[in-house]
């Protein structure tokens, strides 16, 4: 018989306002093993816990049941104070009478009811539990990280400076995301390329950094400590040791009119390019789905003209198969089409554009070497109107219900930006509400109505509406005016919602990290562990977790690569004793648990067993400690119940339910 | 193919072109349409409020005479379509309406929505085909620059009539593609002409139809077609007298080859 | 109008809520329906207001204004609307309770013979009286 103490948590007012405390203590003590029980404000605190300790040493428990909040947020702080009085950890349970009751019900007596017997149930496990030993995994001293943008780029740096080996796989030719398609930053308004560029060559240069451009990862397992990852190293058809990056391929390439992405479709490029001039490597890639060599088998312009004889046509994708420790995921972000969003007109004209494609316009690499122009017919525009809020903060199903965070920020910048270097063009700002929280920020949106002369308006655009002259008419709300405004444009800027990556729900299935509705990673605590996901090991870095602008991706990529440092630093890892187990008596050898495990954990081997007097060779079942999760999955498979969770035993379960129905 | 045929109320006088025009093309493509029996009037406005239950009853009538034969139910008239296809989506989607309706009808078995509702435009899009029409096409309207005049009740709201994209829709410029024409896109196809208030409030019908007329014609449109016999009477008494407007059956039937026959 | 009252109640006010479906409180106050709206012009009650109206009750002043005969429920305002709020709904339904209060009806019988003419389609009419009497 197990000698139990109950510890009833008043949470300050979070239970005891709805939960009598009281009563739970005087119930507990009628429950059969339970020799103690006590209630008090914080059982958390320093106090509160060194009642746990000194009940378990005068009063010899054998087993503890803390009635608080979820096993998520304090579990772990019991079980180490029950270590620290000599208790083996996994002997101390959690009745979660916290969001699992006062926090969900109103009435007092029903509260009380339902706290009681979820503390029966505790008490009922904790009669059977038994005491378990964690066992201990290796750690693989290298981190991958997913995705080379800044966050990306950040995270591996900052690993790679305490001494550990990062891959970076990034998906494009080149590395440097989103960043390195901007123009100009705020809220100080430096060039983006100029804060960029060194990071992404100091990271090429880094002697523990690996870069995998043009590569995928295609296949992920293991778990914390110790993953297996296969990459895809897609065929870029040229010789990276050979390429010089001269760029003559580029030119002589006769196939020109490819919609550039870097420059979001607004001009063309070749079908052997280099996405941008500072990319990293400066190796030309081959889209060979626009290449006339794939297509037709005839012309081989850019071999007859690479004088390094760099270009291999013949060139396979290649699977890499590397362990890592780590893995930070940096997926990063694109902004949304617009085809749910037509009242604006986007499809219908060319000079209604999104703000990425306007930093494009702005910037001296790109399409009009950063002369700001119409895309229809080359001319300055005189009136530019920005619209805020496309696609953001709808609840409609057409957009995204969230706010993108940033559009208030850039477009501040753009409309800046334009003032003051064409300071004959009017430009105009609709907005719903201008959210400017950050160091910094709400001064820089001041000037830009201040110093400036930006006609910031409140009111959202109902409709753009072209004109047989080409122009556009901007059909609109003057809220504060209580007025709809027709206001004539030549060139419309629509801050579009950003959204994850759309890869991201691939990766995140191959992690099985989980994902919101809106695909932005789950992080393990929105408020306590934000760059975790909660699977063990995997880190998460930039707006794939997120809405944020460059500071906080840096901020939070330096913060993902200090978790995933911590995990490298360690040589072993205690893993989790609640792992299944096959009772070798009672397993038939049917291989469903097997088929069934997500982790590979169990495999069959032909052991001796001794099965009343009769000694016999069987095929039984054998879990790998090391890799499996405890997911359960195999238990409630096993049609002869020879397998069992430990920690959570079909005997305790039936024993909990029992407690509840009692 | 035969489908059950809704013509509605001003089919059968003030638009008479629009139904004959129909009927004619439907025949020379090689569709029936089989006019319900004892069809009552839809209303001309959906009933937006939730406690609406004997303005709907009609259509429900309609839908299910269809369903009873096996058909799929086909409007002309944008106002019609939009109604009942409205109705129908509410007696698939709204419990209380679909309950209630049924209450009243007292059909042998209740209606819960499983007609599909069709407007014309959708047959010769989705079941005839625009290519197939363009084969039977003899009187190509070569040259012809036509702007589709698609108002509101045709498209709003996108999601229960699911007719096409209610910002930029394509249907009627293909159609116009189909039968030779040159279509022509202007912004103001999808805005409303605001046929419902033309009875009272006259000033106001005549600003909107000029502003959707001026914005054709500066696009290059030499006619307006609609699907809409309050459009039509809207746009000719209150527009800016300049573009010509026409049914769109009528260029089709005038593109099959048709049109004559109908006349006589 | 009449001098009947609607009342600035929160009755009323729960009623328009229920005839509509609409939860005015769903709006974010963006004004893109007013900003879409074809008869803004036209209306003394703006689209975008008719959602406050409601939230604070103010009843009685939808109920006189002139905007429920304006609107040209051409679903503009309720196919932009980002927050599912759909204002044209709640011009519908507050329309409604005034033609369902006996006498309110905006369309009297006896002026319908010079609001006609030779080419008015029977659909003008029919929709005239189901948006202006009951």
């Amino acid at each position: 018989m197990q000698r139990i103490g109950v510890f009833v948590c008043h949470c300050g007012t979070n239970i005891a306002a709805t939960v009598d405390v009281k009563k739970v203590v005087e119930m507990a003590k009628m429950e059969p093993g339970v020799v103690h029980a006590e209630d008090y404000q914080y059982m958390c605190s320093e106090a509160g816990q060194s009642k746990i300790i000194n009940a378990i040493k005068e009063k010899h428990l054998t087993g503890v049941v803390v009635c608080s909040c979820s096993p998520r947020m304090h579990e772990a702080t019991f079980r180490k104070a029950a270590e620290k009085a000599g208790l083996n950890p996994y002997m101390v349970e959690i009745a979660n009478i916290r969001e699992h009751c006062s926090w969900i019900h109103k009435d007092m007596e029903e509260a009380t009811k339902k706290a009681v017997i979820l503390a029966r149930a505790a008490i009922a496990k904790v009669n059977l539990d038994a005491p378990l030993q964690p066992g201990e995994s290796q750690v693989t001293k290298r981190a991958l990280v997913i995705g080379g943008g800044i966050a990306g780029i950040q995270s591996a740096l900052d690993i790679a400076d305490a001494g550990y080996e990062v891959d970076i796989v990034e998906k494009l030719p080149s590395i440097g995301g989103r960043m390195s398609q901007l123009d100009k930053t705020f809220p100080t308004l430096d060039c983006s390329a100029c804060i960029l560029t060194p990071k992404m060559v100091e990271a090429a240069a880094h002697e523990k950094i690996n870069i995998y451009t043009y590569s995928e990862v295609e296949k992920v397992s293991g778990f914390v400590g110790d993953f297996t990852v296969d990459i895809r190293k897609k065929a870029r058809s040229v010789d990276m040791s050979k390429c010089t990056g001269c760029g003559v391929c580029s030119q002589k390439c006769p196939s020109k009119k490819i919609p550039n992405e870097f420059n979001r479709g607004l001009n063309n490029r070749s079908a052997i390019y280099i996405p941008f001039a500072q990319a990293i490597p400066n190796v030309p890639v081959i889209d060979r789905e626009n290449c006339i060599k794939f297509k037709t088998g005839k012309c081989g312009a850019c071999a007859k003209n690479c004088a390094a004889g760099a270009i291999d046509y013949e060139q396979q994708d290649e699977i890499v198969t590397k362990k890592y420790g780590a893995i930070v995921v940096a997926t990063g972000f694109d902004v949304i089409k617009l085809d749910q969003y037509d009242e604006y007109a986007y499809s219908q004209s060319k000079d209604v554009i999104t703000s990425l494609e306007l930093e494009r316009l702005m910037n001296a690499a790109g399409p009009t070497k950063g002369h700001l122009e119409r895309l229809s017919d080359g001319k300055a525009p005189k009136n530019i109107v920005f619209v805020q809020c496309v696609g953001s903060r709808c609840s409609d199903n057409r957009g995204k219900s969230y706010c993108s965070k940033i559009c208030c920020m850039y477009t501040a910048k753009h409309a800046m930006l334009i003032r003051d270097k064409y300071p004959d063009t009017n430009v105009t700002v609709f907005y719903i509400d201008v959210r400017t929280p950050g160091k910094n920020f709400d001064e820089f949106y001041r000037r830009a109505v201040e110093e400036y002369g930006v006609n910031y308006i409140k009111g959202q655009v109902g409709k753009v509406i072209p004109q047989p002259d080409g122009t556009l008419m901007v059909q609109a709300s003057d809220l504060l005016d209580n007025k709809q405004i027709l206001m004539e444009a030549d060139m419309v800027v629509l801050a579009a919602a950003i959204e994850p990556n759309k890869d991201v729900r691939k990766i995140a299935t191959m992690l099985t990290a989980s994902i919101d509705t809106n695909n932005f990673l789950t992080e393990a605590h929105a408020k306590l562990r934000p760059v975790e996901s909660p699977t063990a090991g995997i880190f998460l870095s930039g707006v794939c977790q997120g809405p944020k602008d460059i500071p906080e991706t840096v901020a939070q990529a330096g913060a993902a690569a200090v978790k995933a440092i911590g995990l490298l630093a360690k040589d072993k890892l205690t893993t989790n004793p609640c792992t299944a187990k096959a009772d070798p008596l009672a397993c038939n050898g049917c291989s469903q648990c097997m088929n069934v495990c997500p982790y590979g954990a169990i495999s069959y081997e032909d052991v001796q067993v001794n099965d009343h007097g009769v000694r016999e060779t069987r095929r039984v079942a054998v879990v790998n400690n090391a890799l499996c999760q405890g997911c359960g999955a195999c238990t409630v498979t096993c049609p002869s119940g020879a397998m069992d969770l430990q920690g959570f035993s079909n005997r305790q379960i039936i024993a909990e339910v029992d407690a509840i129905c009692r | 193919m035969k489908y059950s045929y809704y013509p509605g109320c001003t089919l059968k006088n003030k638009a008479k072109d629009l139904d004959t025009y129909a009927r004619a093309s439907a025949k020379a493509l090689g569709f029936e349409l089989e006019e319900i029996e004892d069809w009552q009037c839809c209303g001309g406005v959906y009933p937006l409020g939730s406690d609406e239950i004997a303005t709907k009853l009609s259509s429900v009538r309609a839908l299910e005479q269809a369903r009873e034969k096996g058909q799929d139910l086909v409007t002309v008239c944008s106002a019609c379509h939009h109604v009942i296809k409205r109705v129908n989506d509410d007696m698939q989607n709204v419990e209380d309406i679909r309950t209630r309706a049924n209450n009243y009808l007292k059909f042998e078995t209740p209606y819960a929505g499983e007609t599909t509702v069709l407007h014309y435009l959708e047959v010769l899009r989705d079941r005839v085909g625009f290519d197939k029409i363009k084969e039977k096409v003899v009187n190509p309207l070569k040259g012809r620059k036509i702007g589709a005049y698609y108002g509101c009740l045709l498209l709003r709201p996108g999601k229960i009539l699911g007719f096409d994209n209610p910002e930029n829709p394509s249907i009627i410029e293909d159609f116009i593609r189909a039968i030779g024409g040159e279509p022509v896109i202007y912004p103001f196809r999808n805005e409303c002409c605001g046929g419902y208030i033309s009875l009272k409030e006259k000033d106001m019908a005549q600003n909107m139809c000029k502003k959707i007329m001026d914005s054709a014609e500066g696009f290059g449109a030499e006619m307006l077609i609609t699907a809409c016999p309050l459009c039509m009477y809207n746009l000719k008494k209150n527009g800016n007298g300049k573009l010509p407007v026409y049914y769109f059956t009528e260029l089709l039937a005038e593109a099959l080859g048709v049109k004559e026959e109908v006349a006589e | 109008m009449s001098a009947y009252t609607y009342g600035n109640t929160a009755n009323a006010a729960e009623r328009i809520k229920e005839i509509s479906g609409v939860n005015p409180l769903k709006c974010m106050k963006c004004g893109k329906c007013s900003a879409t709206c074809p008869a803004f012009n036209e209306m003394d009650i703006k689209p975008h207001q008719f959602v406050s109206y409601v939230q604070n009750g103010d009843i009685e002043a939808l109920a006189q204004s002139k905007s429920l005969w304006k609107c040209l429920s051409c679903f503009a305002c309720v196919e932009r609307c980002p927050r599912d709020v759909k204002p044209g709904k709640l011009i519908d339904a507050a329309r409604q309770i005034v033609i369902r209060e006996k006498g309110q009806n905006y369309l009297k019988a006896d002026e319908i013979p010079e609001l006609l003419d030779d080419e008015t389609p029977q659909q003008l009419l029919v929709s005239a009286f189901r948006r202006y009497r009951r």
